[in-house]
């Protein structure tokens, strides 16, 4: 489906999954976003890259921010953009997927990030068009550029990953951030613990080269990055912890814990946050707190994304 | 006087472990004569079976033929042919239509249906409850009387476990047998997979076996309680195995059937996120697998049967939460068994077609090969093979698992009543 590497006269055609994009494609991609973070930094942020070209967000789930940062990496790219928003549109009448991208295709266009509340989506999707498909989120499964913004936002701190330590604290079952960042984090040489309850890990961690633990506390003294996952409040319906204060109390990264933390440690959060619950109220605007950075450089890695899967062909 | 003799082929009779070099002589619907070589009366039929094994037609304990309802996906017509060119001579209704088959009207008509299309008979398996909503029994007497012999609300399982009971209780004094479909809802709650190492690799919701197994557990022990026959449904993990060979092991009255699909496939299959591959229960792990062909080897599993499930292409090009869950199964059935399980000929008949005809009541005209029984055979060539392709499939639906696998063991005849259905691998009519 993808053709990962990405070493000379090789090309990508879509962005679906870490996995697939392998450690060479992830080290391509972070290199070439150096590019695109300093053409952000501009006066005037914008390139003529992509002109002529088209993307169309199809976003069948709620996200502003993802969707927000493609479109911008888009317009800065000179590309032309489409939204597809599906509470307005025919999908909501019932039209199927297929028929949907069928029509989009129709209209001439060059690449589609979608977002589906389904795993698996965007590969079905690649069947069914011509166009490059990016990842956009896909159900619990993936989440590649949130993977590839935070290895960015790591590496622009800490020099490298490699030999790093790094916790991924909250809610791994349902998290397609913690399953792309998994697959990053470790193609890109970190060592990565687990923290959750057991009811909030995936049902096999088979094939997982990962260590967990059930408390934030056994791994604050020991980790370069701490990363904070979205606990949300239908967890405690569906019976996976007792209640959020419970939650907070043993996972939470609290201000009193947050004061305990050595100051290198970086404290990251794909976003939106609920201050209070994994995060305390003060914990963002801590110095090593990184969470605008990560927004920041997911314009750029987008950026370098597109400018991949759209320039790379013809090269 | 109709006549038709099966001449150059292997037959297996009735109790041989083997088949032996014979011809076969029909004659007004039955077997009047197997022997080294028939004399066929004039004008009569003769189909050449040299290469192939003739042996009993095979029954369908679980079909789902979409009408009345959804006849956009399958209707008894396709169904039934889609079955004759599979070998089968019978199939077993399945009552989730809309409206469910839960009452004498709906019987009728589909059993109408069925007549008339004339390809293989058609039995209907009855709802357990009204409407299949699990909180009413349905009129099994009733429809008993129209000769229905199997109930069931499959696609789910009966949840409540007093219902259950008295379903049971009710049923003991009709002949007839309750077959479960083994889903604790609340267990398997939103699950389009088996959960596992490739339901957490993926991303997906998935189905444990325990949600089956409970089920399994508690209708063994309510056979137990109240002396009714219970047929287990598609039984597809190995811990599900295991209770039902421990509870023949006692003595109990129950049966059970696998279906290809889960002897043959793993759930590393969804791993392209294909919705063909979605079906309930889902694709197990391979340790479950060799579980279930175990059982068929062993007795365990009485029946081979296909949870032959259409749906259209547009249904199935929905994302993996939403498609629904079903695979294509009476063409492929007899090939995969004789592809992948490696048991004599002789069990794979037991397997699709004397063990399933004890179980739907029906084993006076099914699932015999003996002189004066009737003649329901299928004649099957089991060394040739076959590429599968799912345009070709005489099925409305598409959604085979299989296309394109080369598969061992060619349909070449099919005789229903007497009456050759399928000739030379071509349905009739």
């Amino acid at each position: 489906m993808l053709v990962a590497g990405l070493s000379a006269g090789v090309c990508m055609k879509h962005l679906l999954s870490i996995e697939e994009l392998g450690a060479d494609g992830l080290t391509h991609l972070l290199e070439l976003t150096d590019r695109f973070v300093e053409v952000s930094e501009r006066k005037v942020p914008r390139v003529p890259a992509l002109q002529g070209k088209t993307v169309v967000s199809l976003f069948y789930e709620d996200s502003t921010r993802t969707r927000l940062s493609f479109e911008t990496a888009a317009k800065r790219l000179s590309a032309d953009v489409m939204t597809f928003s599906v509470s307005t549109s025919s999908a909501n009448k019932g039209e199927s997927i297929r028929d949907t991208v069928e029509t989009i295709e129709a209209m001439g266009i060059d690449a589609i990030v979608v977002r589906h509340k389904a795993a698996g989506v965007p590969w079905q999707i690649a069947g069914w068009t011509q166009a490059s498909v990016v990842n956009g989120g896909d159900g619990w499964h993936q989440h590649p550029t949130q993977a590839l913004l935070d290895c960015y936002t790591i590496r622009a701190r800490l020099g490298s990953l490699v030999g790093r330590s790094i916790a991924i604290v909250g809610d791994i079952k349902h998290s397609r951030v913690a399953r792309s960042n998994v697959q990053a984090f470790i193609a890109l040489g970190a060592e990565v613990t687990l923290v959750a309850p057991p009811t909030l890990l995936p049902p096999s961690l088979e094939g997982w080269p990962v260590k967990v633990e059930h408390s934030i506390d056994a791994v604050l003294g020991r980790v370069d990055v701490v990363y904070l996952l979205r606990m949300q409040l239908e967890r405690t319906v569906e019976a996976l912890v007792p209640s959020l204060r419970e939650y907070t109390q043993i996972y939470g990264l609290t201000d009193e814990r947050s004061a305990r933390l050595h100051d290198d440690v970086l404290v990251m959060h794909p976003g939106p946050m609920n201050r209070g619950v994994e995060i305390g109220p003060s914990v963002p605007d801590r110095l090593n707190t990184v969470i605008t950075q990560q927004v920041a450089n997911g314009v750029a890695v987008r950026m370098a994304v597109l400018f991949e899967l759209l320039t790379g062909n013809r090269s | 006087m109709t006549s038709l003799a099966i001449c150059g082929g292997s037959v297996l009779i009735d109790g041989a472990t083997e088949p032996t070099r014979a011809d076969v002589l029909v004659v007004d619907g039955h077997v009047v004569a197997i022997g080294g070589s028939v004399e066929v009366p004039h004008g009569g039929e003769v189909l050449d079976a040299s290469g192939c094994v003739v042996g009993p037609g095979l029954l369908d304990l679980h079909a789902h033929l979409r009408e009345p309802g959804n006849e956009a996906a399958e209707t008894i017509e396709t169904g039934s042919r889609a079955a004759a060119l599979g070998g089968y001579t019978a199939i077993v209704a399945m009552p989730n239509t809309t409206p469910a088959i839960d009452c004498a009207a709906v019987v009728e008509q589909v059993l109408r249906l069925g007549r008339s299309t004339g390809l293989c008979e058609v039995l209907v398996a009855g709802a357990i409850t009204v409407g299949r909503a699990g909180e009413q029994l349905a009129p099994m007497a009733e429809m008993a009387d129209l000769g229905v012999r199997l109930f069931t609300d499959d696609g789910s399982g009966v949840q409540n476990n007093r219902l259950m009971r008295r379903a049971l209780e009710y049923a003991s004094a009709l002949g007839i047998t309750l077959a479960q479909h083994c889903e604790d809802s609340a267990l398997a709650e939103g699950g389009v997979m088996h959960e596992g190492e490739w339901s957490a690799r993926l991303g997906l919701p998935g189905q444990p076996s325990e949600a089956e197994e409970l089920m399994v557990a508690r209708d063994i022990a309510l056979s137990r309680r109240t002396g009714a026959p219970v047929h287990f449904l598609h039984m597809s993990t190995a811990g599900s195995v295991e209770l039902i060979r421990r509870a023949k092991a006692d003595g109990l009255r129950v049966t059970a059937e696998a279906a290809p699909h889960h002897f043959t496939l793993t759930d590393a299959a969804l791993s392209g996120y294909d919705t063909v591959f979605k079906v309930h229960p889902p694709l197990r792990a391979a340790s479950d697998i060799a579980a279930v062909k175990v059982g068929l080897a062993d007795g365990t599993i009485d029946a081979i049967a296909t949870d032959h499930a259409p749906h259209t292409p547009e249904t199935k090009e929905r994302s993996m939460l939403d498609a629904p869950p079903g695979m294509l199964g009476l063409q492929t059935a007899l090939s995969l068994a004789l592809t992948e399980l490696e048991l004599p000929i002789a069990r794979i008949f037991s397997l699709l077609s004397s063990g399933p005809a004890r179980i739907a009541r029906a084993d006076d005209r099914h699932g015999h090969v003996a002189v004066g029984r009737a003649a329901n055979l299928c004649v099957v060539d089991p060394s040739a093979t076959w590429i599968v392709d799912a345009a070709r499939l005489a099925s409305k639906s598409r959604n085979t698992p299989y296309a394109g696998r080369t598969l061992r063991g060619v349909v070449r005849h099919t005789v229903f009543n007497g009456a050759a259905t399928v000739v030379d691998g071509i349905a009739r009519r």
